[in-house]
């Protein structure tokens, strides 16, 4: 089946020319295009122009400055898991990547192109929310910030705007020692998309941060369950808080993946398998990175 | 349909310098099949799913049902007729001689999947060997022949002992 609907194509060399070429009406960002290219096949986009921003340099840096760890907007989930700056900095994103669709795609699509595809089930939204990610945007004459906890607008929606272009995103490390994880449901272990994932940071000093995805139209932190964690050690009482609060926290639908009955009953087997791994990391004696722990 | 910009890419099909005009909208693996004439990438979902269109560009397997051809420009393309150097890789030869395929439409594609795992991975684990072949949709089989035909040409033993923790 081909693409019906016609377009231009350019390919610009720097970022101010891409970002000139953003400017105009109808136009929109090419990178991996592992989404965009079934959406224009089932004229779900109609652009005027696609901008392959695959020839800006720079844009594929992988970089740790400052307590900062920097995905440029053409990192890969393929790099991510071959990256060893990705691999001492935040390994869960590794055990994230090692699960999103397959070899074939995680070439191809990047972690910025699941950030602005925004789809609901998205792997990389609540791993990079645990780190407290902003999203780097540019436009003609500047650039702004967006956390990721107020990017995403709904499903396939975000904060980007008109002219604007997604340059990267930065992830936050905590500056005491910390261990994560993250859980993805799925029907099989093969490709598939989640039913519902789950990521959890811990800290020494007991900062715990739990983001949701899949079960909600956007993914999440979960404040009410933060806030049960936070300051306190993993016991079986505080786990078990944790759990209580998970229905209340979610608003899952029904769909061809799976009941809403059945992933909110899962979210709660996930919550307690991800604080005992992620608790079991942080004393050094977890599970190794990757590990598919659901 | 309003104009577009036709563009002439310069790619290495297999090895062989080649130059084609495509339009913006024309997919990798259309142009790749009936401009070009190389039909082992096979038209499935294409949607990204199944893996049947798998080639390698620039030597890591992608969907080419997924690229635009215009995004080949000046890019390396590889398909299971140009991994063949002398004769038959051996994960080829095992994948015959242990009967691996029955219809084979996902031939093409495992066996691209296969040459990138042992480029990165020469010994690879039964996981491994699951885990690069996830995306590519195997109909007949059950798979377990085609992990086995791989493990035993890369000498990393059978899949057996791993079946159950990895089902």
């Amino acid at each position: 089946m081909t693409i019906a609907h016609g377009f231009d194509y350019v390919r610009p060399a720097t970022l101010d020319a891409a970002l000139a070429c953003l400017a105009s009406d109808g136009s929109r960002v090419l990178a991996g295009g592992t989404d965009i290219v079934p959406w224009l096949r089932d004229d779900l986009i109609e652009p005027e122009v696609l901008v392959d921003i695959k020839a800006i340099p720079d844009l594929g840096q992988i970089s740790v400055t400052d307590g900062r760890l920097i995905l440029g907007a053409l990192v890969t989930f393929s790099d991510l898991i071959e990256s060893d700056v990705v691999r001492d900095a935040a390994p869960a994103l590794v055990e994230m990547a090692h699960q999103v669709a397959s070899v074939g795609v995680r070439n191809r699509a990047t972690i910025v192109g699941n950030l602005c595809a925004a789809v609901p089930s998205l792997d990389a939204g609540p791993v990079l929310m645990v780190y407290d990610a902003t999203v780097e945007v540019a436009r003609t004459g500047g650039v702004r910030s967006v956390p990721l906890v107020e990017w995403f607008v709904g499903p396939k929606e975000t904060q980007l705007a008109a002219g604007e272009m997604v340059t990267g995103v930065t992830l936050h490390l905590p500056a005491v020692e910390h261990a994560a994880v993250f859980l993805k449901l799925a029907r099989y272990s093969g490709e598939d998309l989640a039913q519902a994932n789950l990521a959890i940071l811990l800290t020494a000093e007991h900062d715990c941060r739990l983001a949701f995805g899949a079960v909600a139209p956007v993914p999440f932190r979960a404040a009410a369950i933060e806030a049960v964690l936070c300051g306190n050690a993993l016991t079986d009482e505080v786990i078990a808080d944790a759990r209580a609060l998970v229905a209340g926290s979610i608003s899952p639908i029904s769909d061809v993946r799976a009941s809403a009955e059945y992933r909110t009953h899962m979210c709660a087997v996930m919550v307690e398998r991800g604080l005992r791994a992620v608790a079991s990391r942080l004393a050094g004696d977890g599970p190794p990175y990757p590990t598919h722990l659901i | 349909m309003r104009t577009v910009t036709r563009h002439q890419i310069q790619t290495v099909v297999n090895g062989e310098p080649t130059s084609v005009e495509v339009e913006p909208n024309d997919v990798l693996l259309d142009v790749l099949r009936t401009a070009l004439g190389v039909k082992s990438p096979k038209i499935g979902c294409e949607r990204g799913d199944c893996g049947s269109c798998t080639v390698l560009l620039d030597g890591r397997t992608v969907r080419s049902c997924l690229v635009l051809a215009v995004e080949a420009d000046a890019h390396e393309i590889t398909t299971v007729e140009g991994i063949e150097h002398d004769g038959l890789t051996a994960v080829q030869e095992m994948l015959i001689e242990q009967s691996s395929f029955q219809c084979g439409f996902c031939a093409p594609g495992i066996v691209l999947a296969a040459a990138e795992l042992i480029e990165l991975v020469p010994r690879p684990t039964a996981d491994e060997v699951r885990e690069a072949i996830a995306g590519n949709l195997c109909r007949c089989t059950g798979y377990e022949s085609i992990v086995d035909a791989v493990l035993a040409a890369t000498g990393s033993g059978t899949s057996a002992t791993s079946r159950g923790a990895s089902s």
